[in-house]
This record gives structure tokens, sequence and C-alpha cells, in this order.
């Protein structure tokens, strides 16, 4: 099982149940927090990596279900507007995952959103405002 | 065996003429050697795709009914300021003009999310902008207010008119200061922790013709996605800067000004840009060709990222206190790798300059003309080389004393009064 990057959602009620302490007692999966961001009595979001067995990672994913915590991939909050882009390359020179990186020698821009953590610092670096990450 | 400009065109014409990319060039000159290459080869393409800030399009929109005299008033397109000092319905927008509104770096870093740049991309994409003036009426030109969308096809004349572009090379910018620094070149991290650099290199229009022997006034050029031509040398040009053996400047050195009609550019050639802590701009895509006259300008076109060279200069204190100091010269080749080396540190490089954008257009051109739809301009005049002596200058300033204030009309406009 690869390790999965996906953005978690709570609802306000659930903002104090300690979910990621039951992924780890429970569950047994490994969850390193990639980004944090709770805005109080509206809602929080947790942007984590999440490794383990698929039987673990399976089980963890049904326990977030049931409790109410929504789940999505990362790579859906990470868009990459490429009539936007003009392949200048600013980006890739402070991605720290190669997420956006310069295939060479054609010196274009891949994107590759498995890699991203989300962690925006391409975001004020493009003058094209190429890329928009909803986190 | 030389040839000329007006031979070159008659093969173009006829669907003879052979024409390749600057990036190409290398390649073919490496395998049949330059004295054969340039007897084959008529043209090389050259192209750019970079932020510059010196771009501008002036517009003519027609007189309203009754009429205004916007010259000497204030007129606003979405919001961003225009040039008015002209006459009754002609004005100029700049590629860096912002709305008053912005804060600027009042909240820094400003964003600078739309200026001038972006409100000409959205004119050559066909979109109407909101026109809105002030007028202070006169008798011939009554009116005091106008308020009306306009697009490109409504007005009479557009022409993008760039004072300077196509800088013949560039810094590499790095900041050796403790914080985070925003410039034109890009964010620059603590301690060179990333270098950004601005140049297509070996395709770069310039660089492949160093002593301008083939590029002057009058040159025709793809420019904004249609045809435009060179004015002159732009604002700033410097020739007589040092330079390697092959001829090209190991800094920036020459510029060109270059105008064409609006009407029959696109937006994906005219790119509003925003940099982060510093404003507005535009990116423009330009593509030159180069006719290879002899073997000479077959050996210039030829040149690769490897025999180009930037100078590494501090953007924390070196460049705002515009003290002349380089950290290290580069080459391009260097620079494209992704990594730089200044003083035993590797740092990370980021281009500003699109070399894939640089690539697609020498390639655009060179189709043009293999389609005989392009031809080669003859220069009427030139521009100034290294010979010259030419560089640019630094302003020295001339302290003004507190009874030379300028607070009035000179005595001998007054009138008497």
């Amino acid at each position: 099982m690869p390790n999965k990057r996906l953005v978690l959602l709570f609802p306000p009620h659930l903002i104090e149940e300690p979910v990621t302490y039951r992924l780890i007692k429970g569950y047994d999966v490994k969850v390193n927090i990639l980004r944090g961001k709770i805005v109080p009595r509206d809602y929080g979001r947790l942007v984590v990596e999440v490794d383990g067995t698929q039987e673990a990672v399976d089980g963890a994913l049904a326990y977030l279900e049931q409790v109410g915590v929504g789940v999505q991939p990362l790579a859906k909050d990470v868009r990459w507007h490429e009539e936007r882009c003009v392949e200048c390359t600013a980006c890739a020179a402070v991605c720290p995952t190669g997420a956006l990186a310069v295939s060479r020698p054609d010196m274009r821009i891949v994107c590759d959103h498995d890699k991203c953590i989300g962690c925006e610092l391409c975001v004020p670096v493009c003058p094209f405002q190429a890329i928009e990450i909803l986190l | 065996m030389a040839k000329t400009i007006q031979q070159i065109n008659e093969k173009i014409k006829s669907g003879q003429a052979v024409v390749c990319t600057a990036e190409e060039i290398i390649g073919i000159a490496r395998e049949k050697g330059h004295a054969r290459a340039a007897a084959e080869v008529d043209v090389v393409t050259t192209g750019t795709f970079a932020p510059m800030c010196s771009s501008a399009a002036y517009f003519n929109v027609g007189h309203s009914k009754p009429r205004i005299k916007l010259g000497g008033g204030r007129v606003t397109l979405n919001d961003v300021p225009v040039y008015t000092g002209l006459a009754a319905v002609d004005f100029l927008l700049g590629a860096t003009a912002l709305p008053d509104e912005d804060p600027r770096n009042r909240i820094y870093p400003g964003k600078f999310l739309y200026g001038g740049g972006h409100v000409i991309e959205e004119l050559v994409g066909g979109k109407a902008v909101q026109l809105v003036a002030q007028a202070y009426g006169t008798d011939c030109y009554p009116r005091r207010k106008l308020e009306t969308w306009i697009s490109l096809e409504d007005m009479n004349e557009a022409m993008l008119f760039n004072i300077r572009n196509c800088y013949q090379n560039y810094n590499v910018a790095v900041n050796t200061s403790d914080r985070t620094i925003h410039t034109y070149m890009g964010v620059l991290q603590p301690k060179m922790r990333n270098a950004g650099y601005c140049s297509a290199g070996q395709l770069s229009p310039l660089l492949n013709d160093p002593h301008y022997r083939t590029i002057g006034m009058g040159t025709r050029i793809f420019l904004g996605g249609g045809i435009g031509y060179v004015v002159g040398s732009g604002t700033q040009h410097s020739p007589a800067v040092p330079r390697l053996e092959n001829g090209v400047p190991r800094s920036g050195a020459g510029t060109l000004a270059v105008t064409g009609e609006l009407k029959q550019m696109q937006p994906r050639w005219l790119r509003g840009a925003s940099f982060l802590g510093y404003g507005a701009t535009m990116a423009v895509g330009i593509g030159i060709p180069i006719p290879i006259l002899d073997e000479e300008m077959l050996r210039c076109t030829a040149v690769t990222d490897a025999d180009l060279v930037a100078q590494v200069v501090d953007y924390s204190s070196d460049y705002p206190e515009r003290v002349a100091n380089s950290l290290a010269e580069v080459s391009y080749a260097e620079l494209k790798s992704g990594t730089i080396t200044v003083n035993g540190k590797n740092i990370r490089t980021a281009g500003l300059s699109s070399y894939a954008r640089a690539r697609e257009i020498a390639g655009t051109l060179k189709a043009w003309i293999q389609q005989g739809s392009f031809l080669l301009s003859e220069p009427v005049a030139p521009i100034a080389d290294q010979d010259s002596g030419l560089v640019c200058k630094p302003l020295v300033e001339k302290p003004i004393a507190n009874h030379q204030r300028f607070n009035q009309v000179p005595v001998h406009l007054a009138g008497g009064r």
C-alpha cells in the first residue's frame, strides 16, 4: 500500500475529537501531518500522509467516514491552470518535493499531483497566477 | 559565399528557403561545419518570452457625441489609469500601471494582481473593458464625463509600443541577506537559497546577432503573436559593455524598441504578470529572424548555452544600492541545469524567461517564413554597436535649492500677469 496524501475535513462538532490519536492507536497507521487549519466554531482541515498495510488504511478510512470526517485526495485541492502557465520554471525552484519540476532539455514544466504536499510555496512565486491551492 | 536579404527573400517567395531555429542550427553547424551550414541555411529564427516592463500600448478610441477632451483629463481602463497627455482621444497604457485602489506594498508583500499588462492581455483576448473618463470641458469639447465598455475592435488604432524589450543579456539575481526579498527577478530566499535568471540564452534574439549586424530599425519581427517591427535600439541600450571573444556581452547590453498593431496579436503572447512585492508587468513574446548572410552570421547563430554567460548579482544590497559587483559569472548551460555554484555553494535556479515558449515562437516564425507569409526586411538604420562607446548612464543628482522650487509658471510664459 503506497502512502496516501489526504485532506481531512472536520465538521465543527468533531473539532475536539482526538481523531489522529485514534487513527494511530486504533488502526496502526502512520499519520504524518503536513498542514493543519482550524477555524473556531467553523471547520478544521488537516492535510495528512497516511501510511500502513492495506487493511490498516482501509480500516482507518472506514473509521473516518463513520465519525463524519470528510476525506478527499490532496490532488483535488491543488490546481495547476495549464492555460495560464507560461512554463517560466519559477515554481520548480521552490517546490520541495519535485511535484512541480522541469523536464530537461526541453525546459517544460511537469506537474505530478501525487508528489504535492500542499505547502503552497509555489503559489506566491508564480507571476501568472497559474497555481491555486484550496486549503 | 555571401547572400543578400533580397536573395533570401526570393528564395522565401519561391518556397526554397532553408529555415531553422537558433536551437536547431547548433546541431546543423556541428554536423556540417560553419562554411557548409552557412551556404545551406538561409534564415535562423530566434525567440524570447519574458516579462518586459517597458511595454505599453497606445490607443485612439474615437470621438464621443458630444465630444470629450481626454487629453489633460483622467482616464482609466478597468480602473487602471492611462497617460492622457496627448490629443483629445489618444492615450497610452503602460504595462506596470496600477489601479489607484491597489494597496501597493502597504501590505507587504503586495500582490499586484491586476495592472496595465493584464488590461492589454484582456483587450488582445477580445474582451471589452470599462473606460471611465473625467475631463475639464472646453468650448469645442464640452463633455466632462464618459463611461463606456470598449474593446479593440471599437478603436481606431491600437498599437503595442514597447520602448525597451529583448534585453541582450541579463543578471542572475540572488539574495545574500537573512530575509526573503521580493524582486522583479522573483522571490529570492535568504542566504542565496535560490537564483533567478531571465534570458532564452541560445534562442534569444540579440545573443544570436551580438553586434546587431542584421537587426536594426525596420526589421520585421514576430511580436505578441502577430507581426511587428523594430523601432530602433531601446532605452538603456548599452552596447559598449565587456564581451566574450565570441562577441556576446557578458552582462545586460543591447535592447530594442518594438511596435506592432495590437489587433492582430494574441493573448498567448502578451500576458499580464504579477510579481509579489514588486509590481505588475507584462510578458511579451518576440521572435526575430536572422538572415545567414555569410559564415560569420552562421557562427553567431550557432552559439550555445555553454558559450553564453551572465553575472550573479546580489539583489539584497548591491543592486538596490547601485553597487557594480558580480559575485560570479555562470553560463546559461549551468543556469538551465537547475543548479549553479557560487562561492562553493550550490544554488537552485529559476527561470523567468520561458525557454519552452521561446522555442515555440522560433518554431512559429520558422513556419511563417517557410510558408512564404513572412519576408525579411532590410534595416533602414543600424543600431549603435560596441564601437559607439555607448553605455547606460546612471543618474547624477543635482540638488534643487529652496529658492529654485518650481512653483509657478515661468515668467516668460505668464504674460505679465
